[in-house]
Parts: structure tokens; sequence; C-alpha cells
């Protein structure tokens, strides 16, 4: 199979609408199965009681802020050095579901914290280093729909996708580089993970939801991004012309 | 099983408000964002469909464009 072949829109199109379900059913199925593990299988903690089945969307949720965001990185840079219009459309398709993520893992991450440490937020480095990624998703969006020339939003966006990845192994590290009072790592390739067995594996389920999840989301995303930008293209003409005949557009 | 019963686990131990705080936002913001990206497929649609419309409805006003530059 010739890779190649998906960087152009007019294939990677029709494919992306056919992995769109796939994707959006599996993050499903490996939700439902990570929530069942995760409070009907997975014992009490013996020190947290109840609340650290927070940790079932926390963890996922701030790997995959971490993760999307070095995705679109490396789209960026793609983009830059080959000038590929398909990698800045998916820089843009995942900004939202990373921000969302992010969103999601401060928010949970203060839920858990004031039962556990008595406050909902402190200006430690982990928290701090966060706080900033989300800005960071904030101000690619921003900047990207302030600057109506296409081209040029996707050159500024770059920029601040790549910049800002420096932050990413600041926030990932920053529980060793600093006395935090965010724990540390509870799991690592380098060590066994310090936790149950049941626990383990209804986070690491969650975490391949979350995947899953993103794929499909930004697939979908990406579609329509696509549509847009091609618009005078006959692929586009034909495919605006058929979805929009069969009831999309008039809906 | 950690549950005898629905109280007990909506309770959490005594930690539910956290707990479903968690993850009632977590579901919310999910399904905005799915309900945003059928508003923006819709949407998008439409309004590159009325376009392709006007484009077509132009090039029939004038057939002779072409001929005549």
């Amino acid at each position: 199979m010739n890779l190649f072949h998906y960087a152009s829109p007019q294939t990677f199109y029709p494919l992306a609408g056919r992995l769109v379900p796939v994707f959006a059913v599996l993050a499903a199925l490996l939700a439902a199965a990570g929530l069942y593990l995760g409070f009907f299988v997975a014992p009490t903690d013996a020190q947290q009681g109840e609340v650290y089945r927070i940790i079932f969307i926390h963890v996922p949720a701030a790997w995959m802020s971490m993760f999307i965001y070095l995705v679109m990185a490396f789209w960026s840079a793609v983009g830059l050095i080959f000038n590929t219009r398909l990698s800045h459309m998916m820089t843009r398709a995942l900004a939202p579901t990373g921000a969302l993520f992010c969103f999601v893992a401060l928010w949970t991450g203060a839920l858990w914290g004031k039962p556990t440490w008595g406050t909902y937020w402190v200006w430690d480095a982990r928290l701090t280093s966060q706080l900033l990624l989300q800005f960071l998703y904030f101000g690619y969006l921003a900047l990207v729909h302030a600057i109506e020339d296409p081209r040029r939003a996707d050159r500024a966006g770059a920029i601040i996708a790549l910049v800002g990845a420096v932050n990413v192994p600041v926030i990932y590290f920053s529980v060793q580089w600093w006395n935090t009072l965010h724990q540390g790592a509870s799991v690592s390739l380098s060590k066994a993970p310090s936790m149950a067995t049941t626990m383990l594996w209804g986070m690491l389920l969650m975490a391949l939801a979350a995947w899953a999840y993103t794929i499909a989301v930004s697939l979908a995303r990406v579609r329509g991004i696509m549509l847009e930008r091609e618009r005078r293209t006959d692929w586009a003409m034909a495919e605006i012309a058929r979805a929009g005949a069969a009831g999309g557009a008039r809906a | 099983m950690n549950w005898d019963s629905l109280a007990g686990f909506l309770a959490m131990g005594g930690r539910g408000a956290f707990v479903w705080g968690s993850y009632g936002v977590t579901l919310l913001c999910v399904l905005l964002e799915l309900w945003l990206l059928k508003q923006g497929r819709r949407q998008g649609l439409r309004a590159l469909w009325r376009r392709q419309q006007i484009d077509i409805d132009e090039a029939a006003a004038m057939p002779a464009s072409q001929d005549n530059p």
C-alpha cells in the first residue's frame, strides 16, 4: 500500500469517512469496559477511599492533552517543511479536542485535589505548566481563527504549536524536577506501576478509549475542513452537491 | 462487586460530589464537542452547497460569457 496515496485530500476524505464510525464504536466499547473495571472491579483505595476513582478520567485526559499537543507540533513541522496541505488541516482538527482534554484534566484534578490535598488549586509546577498548556491551546485556536487567509493562519498556528511543544516535557517531568504537591508518575516504562492491576487496566482502557475518541472526532472534523478548503476542486464540488442534495444542506 | 446498594454507589464513600462532578462535567464536555461537530458539519455543508448553487445559477445566466470574454 502506498501511504502517499492517502496524503491527498481527495483520497483521504472518503477513507476518513469510513474510519470515523469504526473508531467511534471502539471508543464507546473501550470506555464501557474501562468504566466497568474502574467502578465495579477495581478495589477501594486503602488511603484515598473511593475518591481515587477520578483517576480513570484524570490521567487519560492529562496524557491525551499532552500527546495531542505533540502530534499537533509534529504535523505543524511536517506542514512547514514539506508544505503539505493535509498536515496543517490535521493540526487544526486536533486542537479543539486537545483543549477539551486539557480542561478535563484541570477540572478533575481540582475536584480530586480538594478532598485529598485540601485545596482545589495550588501554583505548583505540574498544575501551572498544565494551565499554560490550556492557554497554548486557546492561543492556537484564537490565532488560526483570527487570520482570514488559511495559508497564513496555518503557518502562524504551526509556529505556536512548535514553540509551545517545549512546555510538554516540562509538564511531564515537573514532578521530578521540582518539589510539587502533585504526586509523581504512577505508571512509567522504567518501573512496575505503583497501583493494583485492576486499577491499572481500568486506566489503560480509558486511555485507549480517549485515543479512539480523539481519532474519530479529529477525522470527522478534518473532513469538514477539507471540504471547505477544497471546495473549488472537482471531487469536493461533487461531494458538496451529493451531500447537499441528500438533505444534509437543507436539514 | 464494590457496592451493596445504588445509594452506596452514588455516595462514593462520602465523596460523591467530587467523583460525579468529575465524570459529569467530562460527559458534558464530550457531548458538547459532539454536538458542535454535528452542527458545524451541517452548517458548513449548507453554506458550501448554497455557494455552489449561486455559482451554478450565475454560470447559467451568462451562457455567452465564455464566447465573448
